[in-house]
């Protein structure tokens, strides 16, 4: 048979799916049952450096105390940081325009990173006051506050 | 024990948007048959360690190195992946070498951007308990951060704007560089918003190809090259993972990298001492923030230092002559080439882009994660 010199680039198509069940721990789990539940934002406290840390975690980076702490932080909160994203990606849970900033809760030393809505883009701006607005139906996900709003 | 360790070749591909005629183990075998060359080694003879770097998602593939083992040289011998940044491969090379283990590292980045979606692979970046689920990805991040950045040093998008017409005018020099171009600062603050306020512009473009280079010991290198570029200083360290964590506008992992590198390399005063930069510039204001970082400038200061065009080819402290990433480098690859780049031009074999003045020392940075996570500085100089 004779070589073939001539060619098309030939693509070979993948799709790769895993269907993950990623489980949130100690302190995630805590966090996600009291937002579904009672509507209330769980911090860690790390008692050795006086600070309260969202997302809360077992272990504190800094000084790498065992956290076992909660208190309930927010559920006001700062923007420090904002943007408008515009393009839509499958893995947005929001359809374009819309908005994500870091919000630091009210008791918080750490920032939130989450949804900003109800709110013109050209009014949002670092220091804006917000509170969440939580979703109807609760499943113990991060979307279970579906945004944050203005005051 | 091995006192120094040099960098004795380097090969890079030219960077394309879409490498279809190669599958990513024979991209990067252009390099290292390149590199081989150049420098007269042989695999099986010469090299005893071989670093590469990958990453699985982007390449579909765990663990994305098992792809490429055999052009590496590592079909029945030694083969590690680096799954950070290229540039850490360097640090992790030569630290091999310097623990007298290894005498001749082949080093080898590659990534093809063209095969997948880069904002659905960033995206398995972020935590998946807290953040992954609200769609993030490594754009979105870096909008965040650079806000962050022009709200506490009061930046202007003009400013940040200079940067890409700075790069991609230096691009045009550079002939690996896959695009470049004459703009002005209203060009690019008219190029389409993608993230408020990172525009098309701002970010660099997903581009396909690979980098080489091989490292050696003093003795080794002698051997191998007249003209070695000795590795002076290493440094890497991380920050926080979680977006809210850290003030965005912050550089405090980079400070750490930088002043084990310049600690490393007996720099005293970076301003005075360091002669070029090829830094990160995934996004244009991070060749602002990381160059404050890399304490080139005072905290805020280096937009004022772009304006002055001191970091201008024929400035007084080039940064990313080489044309950066913005004009067109993988990721992954974006570190390695970071340091073959400043290689280059302590070599003084950078062609078009070789900066004006003599270069003795250069520093190279490369960073991984969102928003600057993970920081690796490497200082390079002449003898």
């Amino acid at each position: 048979m004779e070589e073939i010199k001539k060619y098309e680039p030939f693509e070979v198509d993948q799709h790769i799916t895993a269907q993950s069940r990623y489980y949130a721990g100690r302190m995630g789990s805590r966090f996600y049952i009291a937002l579904r539940d009672q509507q209330k934002i769980l911090g860690a406290k790390c008692p050795r450096c006086n600070k309260v840390l969202w997302p809360p975690r077992s272990t504190c980076g800094v000084c790498f105390s065992e956290l076992t702490e909660t208190v309930e932080i927010g559920p006001l909160g700062t923007v420090e940081t904002f943007t408008v994203v515009t393009y839509n990606e499958p893995v947005q849970p929001r359809k374009a325009p819309f908005i994500y900033a870091v919000i630091k809760l009210d008791g918080a030393d750490t920032g939130m990173a989450h949804f900003l809505d109800e709110v013109d883009f050209d009014e949002v701006h670092i220091g804006l006051r917000v509170r969440p607005v939580y979703a109807r139906e609760r499943n113990g996900n991060i979307l279970d506050i579906q945004y944050f709003k203005p005051l | 024990m091995a006192d120094r360790v040099a960098i004795v070749g380097i090969a890079q591909t030219k960077f394309a948007p879409k490498r279809v005629d190669v599958s990513c183990g024979e991209m990067a075998y252009e390099v290292i048959e390149e590199v081989l060359r150049q420098t007269g080694l042989e695999m099986k003879k010469d090299i005893d360690n071989a670093i590469s770097c990958s990453h699985d998602i982007w390449d579909g593939q765990t663990i994305s190195n098992i792809g490429i083992t055999d052009v590496i040289g590592g079909h029945l011998r030694s083969e590690e992946k680096m799954a950070l940044d290229g540039s850490t491969a360097v640090y992790y090379g030569t630290i091999g070498i310097l623990s007298g283990e290894f005498d001749c590292t082949l080093l080898m980045a590659h990534t093809k951007m063209s095969q997948t979606n880069r904002n659905i692979v960033n995206n398995d970046a972020f935590d998946p308990i807290y953040t992954r689920l609200l769609g993030f990805d490594y754009t979105s991040a870096a909008a965040l951060q650079v806000r962050r950045y022009m709200y506490k040093y009061g930046i202007t998008p003009e400013q940040i704007a200079r940067v890409v017409v700075k790069n991609l005018g230096n691009a045009k020099l550079n002939p690996v560089a896959h695009q470049s171009g004459n703009l002005t600062v209203a060009e690019v603050l008219s190029s389409p918003l993608v993230a408020s306020p990172l525009r098309k512009l701002d970010i660099a473009p997903d581009t396909d190809g690979a980098v080489a280079m091989i490292l050696a010991s003093e003795k080794r290198a002698r051997k191998i090259t007249k003209n070695p570029v000795w590795i002076r200083g290493i440094g890497a360290c991380y920050d926080a993972h979680y977006l809210g964590d850290r003030d965005l506008a912050d550089v405090f992992a980079l400070q750490k990298a930088a002043g084990q590198a310049y600690r490393m390399a007996g720099i005293k005063n970076p301003r005075r001492q360091i002669d070029v930069a090829e830094v990160g510039d995934d996004f244009s204001y991070q060749e602002l923030l990381w160059m404050e970082g890399l304490g080139l400038c005072e905290r805020g200061g280096a937009a004022k230092m772009l304006e002055a065009g001191a970091t201008e080819i024929k400035g007084r402290l080039p940064v990313n002559p080489s044309g950066g990433l913005l004009g067109g480098v993988p990721i992954n690859v974006y570190g390695l080439n970071r340091v073959a780049e400043a290689a280059l031009q302590v070599m003084g074999q950078a062609g078009d882009h070789q900066v004006k003045k003599d270069v003795k020392i250069a520093v190279a940075q490369g960073h991984s994660g969102f928003c600057g996570q993970h920081q690796c500085v490497v200082v390079l100089g002449k003898e």
